[in-house]
């Protein structure tokens, strides 16, 4: 929120506690635990839920009332145990709440508590993190995951493996992102270990058994092995923190990518692949930036001049407001979660955090004719009588959207074609009266009046 | 067949063209034969589809196998206010048993069908080149569906190998002239009534024109065809004066109505501003020798000097950004100096302009604009324009949906000036789309990007991210 927004009216964030459980989800057989009333895990599951269609394993140390006030160490304590005997998690990711930030718990502290105390479970990581719902977005719960699960699971120092590569994925990347780029960087000749990977746990398979814990994943022993690789690739500038991390720890150096969408982003992320490789350009690359560069012409001609209003975590709405801009589009509103390095270089000029309040008030000010944003987008895309192109997360009302690719070239194709078939299916037909208001009364007229049919009806907002 | 009819079109005396041909010439026909191997554009039946489907609110019936219907249908963005039958396609699609038996009676059993399903007002029936062939007498089967129906059935004679578009635009006025213009009353008639011939409300250009004829008191009696409703079209020979756009597409009803109705008529274009004054002028005029309110003319100068007060502010906005650009103009139906009015007074430069379609009066009124070293294009062929394009002869290439992708190849902005085109470049409204249209097409940030070598290309200039 702005310095004079009192109430945040349609947020457009979520917790960074659910930032936390979906980077643990990213992990082999892990179980994140919110350490909360049983509310604060519940909210997170069912969005959780409603996004990736998946049952999703996410515990709670379930506070009361009276353990809030007495102090919640033995719900950690009986909770974790229980947990362990139970699910036999490989790793748990415990995230604090706002609820046991305020009261004051030390998580750290009960983590060490219980390690003294239950010798037998001491190969199972337990990583406690801060992440605290007053501050911050799930964006900032992604990245304390990632840093507090570096700290406790890769050792220091080691000896560099050729063509390994560590890639810190952020969180607005889909399976289908994923999946792109693990293709891309074997075919230069890299062996990634992606942290999480989300592409072999949340990607709707069907599993032949049930288990209460995250079912694929980066391997426990892989994430041990990050501190051998040659670079690291941090996708997303909030996962900053990570890569430093791995370079002061490890030594491993890493450079921060910030743009995978588009022609001349994706381009410079080539060049940059090459340089770090010692394969050569993957022939199939070639066939799709011709195709890119074909897509780009066709739908120009839609999306040319379009006036677009987006809302997203900071990393998305850099790489896709560059995307938009770099296909003619102009950004007229651009309003974010969190605090980023970002906010001031975004394309069109500085984010504003705000909700999405703020993003409908901005797309009318601007007359934006498009909304790029999350689902809950779509009651201001109802208001404005503009169509919501669904992106980031959550999307709860379309299927499909962790399979959208929207990284690379071809990513790049497939998203231009969808935003130019949203323009283009509801391209108004001109009518009688477009250019000018019906004659006065009076004046001499035939025209019918005209009938209310396909072409009249004010389209449906749909997306 | 229609072999007399195609003679009779070709001699059209109203026809620059034509008069300027010798005697031997002008027997030869307006429409070049089409050379084998080299040929672009459609056939006669194409064109008199073009020039009748805007009628709205009647079936067109296409006699013939899926081809002629199929591959066509539904391909244009003539609009309608009202009825949407005009868009329903409608074909016998006949099959080999019909080759070999006749298809009369399937193509009578269909008429039938669609005034008992759909219930128009008349139903317009096109001949095509294998029911030709084989002798299937479609102005009969009309004569006889008109008479056990009670609907007018209009007989279309334009298969199509009679030749090539425009000759189809003009039999196509001629089935209007046999069958159907003159058939009704009209209800009412006023002193301002007008008929306008050759505008096919593409993509709502007439909506661009007709409410400014609303407020000068001028009714369109009918619109020949664009937004049309049959009854308008047949009880036009009533109107008082008419005006005949689209050059010389179905000058044959303008003539043929002076001949029988004595309506005067003048040709004129609502492309560009300087001509969409002109024509209210003109239409002024006419209506005024006509009969037609003393103050009309005075009215008439009011609103035109609103609304071009109003377009030049408009397009001024543009000129900045578009002033010395580089056009290349490649166009088909519209009149090409209208347009390159237009341009011009945008700031644009136009570096060539098509004048395939174009008499000699209207080359020299190129010539008058363009100055004597005018580049006047007869036929370009795609390979030509590519390497104009490429070479940065042109900033922007305006042609037909056809030309589309020769541009784009080349990585060079376009805009559709044709047909199929989404924007209605009409009167003073259309004007200012057209400029801002071109003002979005050239600073659209893509056509840099495009250029830019990629990654494995010696060109690449790219550095690693660090």
């Amino acid at each position: 929120m702005t310095t004079q927004d009192f109430v945040s009216v349609n947020p457009l964030k979520m917790s960074a506690p659910l930032g936390g459980a979906l980077f643990f989800l990213g992990i082999e057989r892990a179980l994140p635990v919110f350490h909360g009333s049983q509310g604060c895990t519940s909210f997170a599951l069912v969005l959780l839920g409603r996004h990736f269609k998946e049952s999703i394993p996410l515990q709670t140390t379930a506070m009361s009332e009276v353990t809030t006030i007495l102090g919640g160490g033995e719900n950690i304590q009986s909770g974790i145990l229980k947990i362990l005997e139970k699910a036999s998690p490989g790793l748990i990711g415990l995230c604090s709440t706002g609820l046991t930030e305020t009261k004051g718990e030390d998580i750290a502290g009960e983590v060490v508590l219980f390690r003294k105390k239950h010798p037998e479970h001491a190969a199972v990581p337990i990583v406690g993190v801060s992440t605290p719902d007053f501050r911050g977005s799930h964006e900032d719960g992604f990245r304390a995951a990632m840093v507090r699960t570096i700290e406790e699971l890769v050792p220091e120092g080691g000896k560099k493996v050729k063509g390994q590569i560590n890639v810190l994925a952020g969180s607005h990347l889909t399976v289908a992102d994923l999946d792109y780029l693990k293709d891309l960087l074997t075919g230069f000749g890299f062996d990634p270990i992606f942290l999480p990977d989300l592409s072999r746990s949340l990607d709707g398979f069907v599993p032949d058994s049930f288990e209460p814990v995250s079912m694929g994943g980066t391997s426990l022993s892989d994430i041990r092995r990050m501190g051998q690789s040659s670079h690291t690739l941090v996708l997303g500038e909030s996962l900053r923190r990570a890569g430093e991390l791995l370079f002061e720890r490890c030594d491993v150096p890493y450079i921060v990518v910030n743009r995978l969408m588009g022609l001349s982003a994706f381009d410079r992320f080539l060049v940059t692949l090459r340089d770090l490789s010692d394969g050569n350009y993957p022939e199939s690359l070639k066939r799709e930036r011709s195709r890119l560069t074909d897509a780009m012409l066709d739908a120009h001609f839609y999306l040319g001049a379009l006036r677009v209003a987006v809302g997203l975590e900071p990393d998305h709405l850099f790489d896709v407001g560059h995307f938009l801009l770099e296909n003619g589009m102009d950004l007229v509103s651009r309003v974010t979660t969190t605090e980023s390095p970002l906010l001031s270089k975004m394309p069109g000029g500085k984010a504003v955090i705000g909700d999405l309040g703020r993003l409908e008030k901005e797309a009318l000010e601007t007359d934006a004719r498009l909304l790029v944003t999350h689902s809950h987008g779509r009651q201001a895309a109802e208001h404005l009588g503009i169509p919501l192109f669904r992106l980031g997360f959550p999307v709860f009302d379309r299927l499909g959207a962790t399979h959208r690719l929207s990284v690379g070239y071809r990513g790049a194709m497939e998203t231009l074609f969808r935003l130019a078939n949203m323009v283009w299916s509801r391209d108004p037909e001109n009518r009688p009266d477009t250019w000018y208001s019906p004659a006065p009364s009076g004046a001499a007229s035939t025209s019918e009046t005209p009938v209310s049919e396909e072409g009249f009806v004010p389209v449906r907002f749909d997306g | 067949m229609g072999t007399p009819k195609v003679s009779e079109v070709f001699q059209e005396a109203a026809c620059g063209h034509n008069q300027v041909k010798s005697e031997k010439d002008r027997k030869k026909g307006c429409t070049k034969v089409a050379t084998p191997g080299a040929a672009a554009g459609g056939c006669a039946f194409d064109g008199a589809k073009i020039a009748l489907q805007p009628i709205v609110d009647v079936a067109h019936l296409v006699h013939g196998p899926i081809a002629c219907e199929g591959n066509s249908w539904d391909n244009r963005s003539a609009l309608s206010s009202g009825a949407r039958t005009y868009r329903t396609g409608f074909t016998t699609d006949m099959n080999e048993m019909d080759v070999v038996y006749g298809g009369e009676k399937h193509l009578f059993k269909a008429i039938r069908q669609i005034i008992e399903r759909f219930d128009p007002p008349a139903v317009f029936l096109y001949q095509t080149c294998v029911p030709a062939i084989i002798g299937d007498d479609i102005e009969a089967v009309a004569k006889a569906a008109t008479e056990k129906f009670g609907r007018p059935v209009i007989p279309v004679n334009a298969p199509g190998f009679v030749g090539g578009k425009n000759l189809g635009n003009k039999l196509a006025g001629e089935a209007l002239l046999d069958h159907v213009i003159g058939t009704m009353e009209p209800e009412v008639t006023t002193s301002t009534d007008l008929n306008i011939i050759g505008e096919y409300n593409l993509s709502g250009e007439l909506w661009q024109v007709k409410p400014l004829l609303d407020r000068l008191g001028i009714r369109i009696s009918a619109c020949i065809s664009g937004d049309a409703r049959y009854r308008e079209v047949a009880s036009s020979h009533r109107a008082r004066a008419a005006m005949l756009v689209c050059s010389k597409a179905m000058i044959n009803i303008a003539r043929k109505m002076e001949e029988r109705y004595g309506i005067p008529w003048f040709e004129g274009s609502f492309y560009g501003i300087s001509d969409m004054s002109a024509s209210l002028r003109n239409i002024a005029r006419l209506l005024v020798s006509r009969g037609g309110p003393e103050d009309l003319v005075t009215r008439t100068e009011a609103l035109i000097a609103q609304e071009e007060k109003e377009a030049w502010a408009s397009i001024s906005r543009f000129k900045p950004a578009l002033a010395g650009k580089r056009a290349l103009l490649i166009t088909g139906g519209v009149k090409s100096w209208s347009v390159v009015s237009a341009l011009m007074e945008a700031g644009l430069v136009v570096v060539g302009t098509s004048v395939k379609k174009s008499t000699a009066e209207d080359k020299e009124r190129i010539m008058e604009l363009m100055g004597e070293d005018a580049h006047m294009i007869d036929t370009m062929t795609p390979r030509e324009m590519y390497r104009m394009l490429k070479e940065a002869e042109a900033d922007i290439l305006m042609a037909g949906g056809r030309s589309q992708f020769v541009a784009l190849k080349a990585k060079v902005p376009f805009l559709d000036v044709n047909q199929e085109r989404r924007f209605a470049f009409a009167g003073y409204k259309g004007m200012e789309t057209l400029i801002s249209e071109i003002h979005r097409a050239m600073t659209n940030p893509i056509f840099q990007t495009l250029r830019e070598p990629a990654p494995w290309t010696s060109g690449c200039r790219l550095t690693p991210l660090v």
